[in-house]
Parts: structure tokens; C-alpha cells; sequence
């Protein structure tokens, strides 16, 4: 077998990677950013003494956890629209609803095991330091969001990593929606030029450098917690 | 200021408090002190409601610090408290430590909190150290750093909770020299500690307790000196040597 790369970068199917990756890396960010929040609200609202609150956000976590994630895109995708408002369904149809769907899916699945994580962190903490921050007159969700939640995501940090990086491969699940992103493009080139190996090899790279990128971010960001911290 | 009038408190059948009855009034200066498990912590920590009570009333300027009217959080920012293990906030610098109740409590601009933060600083020998984090300084820094970020609340009260019983002996000094400060500029202050030296320079009275019920009251050269109490007088024997 000759590989032959020219015959996959013309300018065609270099767009359709390009477009393939840049797709990929929205939804990754986008999500990333969702569900980091919905984590923290999660955690926050997950570790206050009161039951319902509790019981509601393992709930929200179990489903998550226990379900494969490419069930809970079709979920998202072929049945929510059914139940959602025809107004909403019809706006969301009109702004490339399998980008929106997929985004939802991805970001709740990630927020459920993010939260986990941050929620061992938290308890790796201190009883004390929410004690200090309630002493001062701060309420328990602004001692959870300045004093707790920063802390318990720098004590979780390698796990988030990991979660992130999850989160980034778990992207390519979307291509069975139709959101055309990087693995979906590859198919699309593969499809046209029979050039299997060459095309995976480059989606193959594109996933490994930014999984790298990724990795070496939350390397990044830990090195600098840790001076911050003065170890 | 401060009343505690017939309060118990149970944790569970453990009787934690025995029908307390006391009166702090203002700039007053009053050191608890007894044996460990004697309630003297718990005391202190239902004032500002870190302890729940089941029985009696505490009244800050009159009014009930568990009352259904009272929030909570407005109630916990008029009164500083200082723990024994400092329990600053690791993750954030010296000066955003002090900054941080004031400006989330208090809605204080950044500018201004900072411009506070930097002057209570400067009050406890630490405006050199505002940028450093907590875990770089000894202990007797992260308890005046401690005592910095009470103050930017600028309560009328301050409770300390054995304040200086996790520092070693020669940074003892430093916290208690800031405590004396603040007693002096006529802070209502209700210290549990068992430093006989700061009791008798600047208490005004000290009230031994046992068994989470105070045994006596006194001035503090009649308390460390003349002590009535059996339990008193053996506690005074004991914390001599």
C-alpha cells in the first residue's frame, strides 16, 4: 500500500477537514464551559443539608453516568423534540438544531461526572473553611462560590482534566446526528476518495494534538495553582 | 451589649450548656477560660450562631440573635470571630483575604476594600505580607492576618476562640499584642483563652467554666490568685505548671 496524501488536500476536502475540526472545537468549548458551570451549581446545590436538593442532583448524576452517552444524543435529538414547545422545537430546527442538540447531550453527560469530581474535592477540604467564610457573614452560596468551589476544583483538577479530555473525544459521537464535525468529515472524504488510512490518520492527529493542548493547559493551570499556593 | 439569659444546649442527651446567665456590656473585655469540654467554645459560638441553642435567649443590643426576624448572615457580619485554627483562605492572597467579606457582604467597591484591607493590615505588622499566600506564613501571621480580615467587617464585637492555642509559644506574643490593641481602642471583646498574661492586663473579668455551666466570675487577679470554686482553683493550680 503507497500512502498518498495529496489525493485527500485538495482544496475541497482540506475545507471540509477545516470546517470539520473548527465544528469539533466549538462544541468542545462551548460544552466545556456548560458544563463546568452546571457543575459548580450542581456541587453547590448538591452539598446543601437539605434532602430534596441532594436526592435531585444524584438522580441528575446516576442518569448521566448510566446511560451511553450516544443514547443520550438520540435522546436529545429524536425524542426531547417531541416534548419541547412547537415554538422552541421550530426555533431550534432553524438554527442547526443536531449542533444544539448534541451540545445539550454532551454538556449535561459532562456536568454529571464533572460535579462528581468536584464534589470529591470539596470534600477533601476542610470542615472549617466553610465555617470561616459563613463566620464573616457571607451566605452559603458565596462562601461555596469564593471560598469552596475554587479551591475543590484546584483539589480536582487532574480528574477534570481527564473529564476534558473525555469530554473533547466524546465530540466525535455527534457525527451520528449529523453535525458535521471532524470525525463526520472524515467519513464524508473517505467516502469521496476511498483514501481510508490517510484521512484518520489526520483526524487521528487533529484529536491527539488537541488532546495534547488540553492536557497541557490543565498542566499548566495546576503548575500555577501550586505556586499560587506556595508549595 | 451582649445577654445570655437561662440558655441550654444539648447535643443530643449531652448537656452542653447549663442554664448560662451573663452580661457583657460595651468595650468590655471578658476571658472564659476552664478545662477542655466545658462548654467555653460552645458558648462563645452561639452568639453568632455557629451553635444552635435549645433553651433561653442571647441578645445582642437587645435584640435576639435566633429570632425569626433575623438574617443570619447580616447578624454573623456585625460580629468578628477568630478561630484557633485560623482558617484563612488558602487559595487567596493575604489582602484578597481581608477584601473578600466586605466586598461580597458589604458590597464595598474593590478599590475601597482594598484601601481598608490595607490599612487593618498595616494595624497587625502585616502590609509587607499583603500579596503573599496563607500557607507561606507562620502562625502567628495567619492568626493577625486572621484577626485583619474579622475587622474589615468592622464589627462592634469580637469573639476569639482560643485564638492562640495552636501557635507555638514564641508566636504567642505577636497575636496577643494585637488583642491588647484592639481592647485598648475599646473593642467588646469575648476571648476564650487560657493566657493568664493577656487575662490580667486587659480582661475586665474572667468567667471560669465546667461542665457547661460558668462556676464563677471574677476579676482577673481575684480568678488567677484567690479562685473560690473547688474546680477553679484546681484549674488555676494546673495551668500554672
Amino acid at each position: 500500500m503507497t500512502l498518498d496524501f495529496a489525493a485527500i488536500l485538495t482544496p475541497q476536502y482540506t475545507q471540509w477537514m477545516l470546517s470539520g475540526a473548527m465544528t469539533s472545537l466549538a462544541l468542545f468549548a462551548s460544552a466545556w464551559v456548560l458544563a463546568f458551570l452546571t457543575a459548580s451549581l450542581l456541587v453547590a446545590i448538591g452539598s446543601a443539608p437539605f434532602r430534596p436538593a441532594q436526592f435531585t442532583v444524584a438522580t441528575f448524576v446516576e442518569y448521566h453516568r448510566n446511560i451511553p452517552m450516544l443514547v443520550q444524543i438520540f435522546v436529545w435529538y429524536f425524542a426531547m423534540p417531541q416534548l419541547l414547545p412547537d415554538a422552541w422545537t421550530t426555533w431550534i430546527n432553524a438554527h442547526n438544531s443536531e449542533f444544539i442538540f448534541a451540545l445539550i447531550a454532551l454538556f449535561l453527560n459532562s456536568a454529571a461526572y464533572m460535579s462528581e469530581d468536584m464534589r470529591s474535592g470539596l470534600r477533601s477540604l476542610p470542615r472549617e473553611q466553610m465555617e470561616a467564610g459563613r463566620a464573616l457573614g457571607l451566605s452559603y452560596l458565596q462562601t461555596m462560590r469564593d471560598v469552596l468551589l475554587p479551591q475543590a476544583i484546584r483539589a480536582a483538577l487532574p480528574p477534570l482534566i481527564n473529564q476534558s479530555l473525555a469530554l473533547f473525544k466524546a465530540t466525535s459521537l455527534a457525527m451520528a446526528i449529523g453535525v458535521a464535525e471532524m470525525t463526520y468529515a472524515s467519513r464524508q472524504v473517505e467516502n469521496e476518495t476511498y483514501r481510508t488510512f490517510e484521512t484518520f490518520a489526520i483526524a487521528s492527529a487533529f484529536y491527539v494534538t488537541l488532546s495534547f493542548a488540553i492536557m497541557a493547559l490543565g498542566a499548566w493551570v495546576d503548575r500555577r495553582n501550586q505556586k499560587a499556593a506556595g508549595h | 451589649m451582649i445577654v445570655f439569659e437561662n440558655v441550654d444546649k444539648w447535643y443530643g442527651t449531652y448537656h452542653a450548656l447549663n442554664n448560662v446567665n451573663e452580661t457583657i456590656g460595651k468595650g468590655e473585655v471578658v476571658v472564659i477560660c476552664g478545662p477542655s469540654g466545658s462548654g467555653k467554645s460552645t458558648l462563645i459560638r452561639t452568639v453568632n450562631r455557629l451553635e444552635p441553642i435549645q433553651k433561653g435567649r442571647i441578645t445582642i443590643d437587645g435584640r435576639d440573635v435566633n429570632g425569626a426576624d433575623v438574617n443570619v448572615n447580616a447578624l454573623r457580619s456585625g460580629i468578628g470571630f477568630v478561630f484557633q485554627q485560623f482558617n484563612l483562605f488558602p487559595h487567596l492572597s493575604v489582602v484578597r483575604n481581608v477584601m473578600l467579606a466586605p466586598m461580597r457582604v458589604h458590597k464595598v467597591p474593590e478599590k475601597t476594600a482594598r484601601e481598608t484591607a490595607m490599612d487593618l493590615l498595616d494595624k497587625v505588622g502585616l502590609a509587607h505580607k499583603a500579596d503573599e499566600f496563607p500557607p507561606r506564613l507562620s502562625g502567628g501571621q495567619q492568626q493577625r492576618v486572621a484577626i485583619a480580615r474579622a475587622l474589615a467587617m468592622k464589627p462592634p464585637v469580637m469573639l476569639f476562640d482560643e485564638p492562640t492555642s495552636a501557635l507555638d509559644p514564641e508566636l504567642v506574643g505577636e497575636v496577643l499584642n494585637v488583642m491588647k490593641q484592639l481592647a485598648s481602642e475599646g473593642m467588646t471583646m469575648l476571648c476564650v483563652t487560657h493566657e493568664m498574661g493577656f487575662a490580667r492586663e486587659v480582661a475586665d473579668r474572667v468567667i471560669f467554666m465546667d461542665g457547661g455551666a460558668v462556676l464563677e466570675r471574677a476579676a482577673p487577679e481575684d480568678f488567677f490568685q484567690r479562685p473560690q470554686h473547688p474546680r477553679a482553683r484546681k484549674f488555676v493550680a494546673d495551668i500554672r505548671h
